[in-house]
């Protein structure tokens, strides 16, 4: 699970070029959206296509996506019970 | 008819033109057939949630663009109007790879979002909350100068008071490649101070953005006037001559008038013969300027032409290092821009001293 998360916030890094954040500055817990990392709406587009390709998760109902994408935390919980990969 | 007047300029290039305080006092020597630009520090003027959605051409016309509305002393404008060749080739390449590699599924929003042509245009407008006309102009070679014309034209006529006006373009690695491909990118290194006599077919591309502040409101700063521009979509080099002194005429110019005429020659063998033309023609007693050994080529490197146009005629003095021949003015007045791209596209542009 560990390994997953630091997967995670280095996929996040990547795909969402946060330039200026590193993986220790990304908490397990921290919230990705609003207060947190930041996030907007198009980067969450961009998380949805990362769990279809990376993963085989193909989120069909937006509200879902409300809680998976809540931190790394909530996102590898459900990557681990969920992956077809 | 009001009278147009550069009141900033702003220029992001493979020299350090972007610093205003400077005319090309030192020189980059660049020894490639692909030059990039050296750029200034973008996250001083762009916030970093913004910057990470930005390719290079975005950040340089989003940047070149602050930095011409601070030299204007304005927050904001009534219009912007951009020229672009290739648009934003950095992110259409990354969305059609994509496309291929992931056949045709797992396809992100950003890069398609920020892959326009018109996304500089938006992105300045955004970034400066200027609801106002905003307009992008896609002809090649003449993309500069079309956006130029439409903004002379509203101020001339009192549409507006305040426009900004610029060219952009990025390089893209796949566009290098395809153009290296097709001999439109010298198949050779050149040193720039040799870019004339090398002989060979293609251009040494490069990358760049030119903003300028445009405006019917004369300030004791303005760099110039904006007389006049024409574009040519086709014209044969045996009435370059006739078409030069027409444009001449039509601005009440005799030919010992132009003080100095900037050549667009980028050491393309097939092609620099249209500017031959001119130079060893009815400008052959003419101060002639060439610049593309500086700023490579692109199809709004014409921007550079004008940015180096407004400070020869602000400053009154031409850096030895443009100068195509040694002739003797007292005062420059009036500055004639003739440029093309592959025999295509061709434009002539009058600014004289204000």
């Amino acid at each position: 699970m560990d390994a997953l998360k630091e997967e995670l916030k280095n996929k996040i890094i990547e795909q969402l070029n946060l330039e200026d954040v590193t993986v220790d500055e990304i908490a397990d817990n921290d919230p990705l959206f609003g207060e947190g990392l930041g996030l907007d709406s198009i980067d969450a587009l961009e998380l949805i296509v990362m769990l279809d390709k990376d993963y085989g998760i193909k989120l069909s109902d937006p509200k879902e996506g409300k809680k998976i994408f809540e931190s790394v935390e909530t996102m590898a919980s459900y990557i681990s019970e969920n992956s077809s990969k | 008819m009001s009278k147009v007047y550069i009141n900033s300029v702003a220029c992001i290039s493979a020299q350090k033109t972007f610093d205003n305080s400077t005319f090309l006092d030192e020189v980059i020597a660049h020894d490639s057939n692909v030059i990039s630009v050296v750029s200034p520090n973008y996250k001083e003027f762009i916030p970093p949630a913004a910057a990470r959605r930005m390719a290079k051409g975005i950040k340089m016309g989003v940047v070149a663009s602050k930095l011409a509305l601070q030299e204007a002393g304005l927050e904001n404008v009534d219009a912007i109007i951009t020229g672009t060749g290739m648009g934003c080739v950095v992110d259409s390449e990354k969305f059609l790879s994509k496309l291929i590699d992931n056949n045709e599924e797992y396809l992100t929003p950003t890069s398609f979002v920020q892959s326009t042509h018109n996304t500089v245009g938006g992105q300045i407008a955004l970034a400066i909350q200027c609801k106002g006309y905003n307009f992008t102009y896609v002809h090649c070679s003449t993309s500069f100068e079309s956006a130029v014309i439409d903004a002379k034209l509203q101020l001339e006529n009192n549409e507006e008071e305040n426009i900004l006006v610029g060219g952009v373009d990025e390089s893209g690695e796949h566009t290098i490649k395809v153009h290296s491909l097709i001999n439109h990118i010298k198949s050779e290194n050149v040193k720039s101070s040799e870019l004339l006599k090398s002989n060979t077919v293609g251009a040494v591309f490069s990358e760049g953005a030119s903003f300028f502040v445009l405006s019917n409101k004369k300030q004791n700063t303005s760099y110039a006037e904006i007389a006049d521009t024409q574009t040519f979509n086709t014209l044969p080099k045996k009435a370059l001559e006739k078409t030069a002194l027409d444009f001449l005429k039509e601005n009440n110019l005799e030919l010992s008038e132009v003080d100095v005429v900037i050549l667009g020659n980028n050491g393309d063998i097939d092609f620099d013969n249209y500017y031959d033309v001119l130079s060893s023609g009815i400008f052959k007693n003419t101060q002639q300027v060439y610049y593309k050994h500086l700023s490579g080529e692109h199809n709004t490197v014409s921007g550079f032409g004008f940015w180096l146009a407004s400070n020869l005629l602000k400053r009154q003095e031409i850096p030895e290092i443009v100068k195509l021949n040694q002739k003797d003015i007292s005062t420059i007045k009036t500055v004639l821009i003739y440029n093309q791209y592959r025999g295509e596209n061709h434009s002539f542009s009058l600014l004289r001293k204000c």
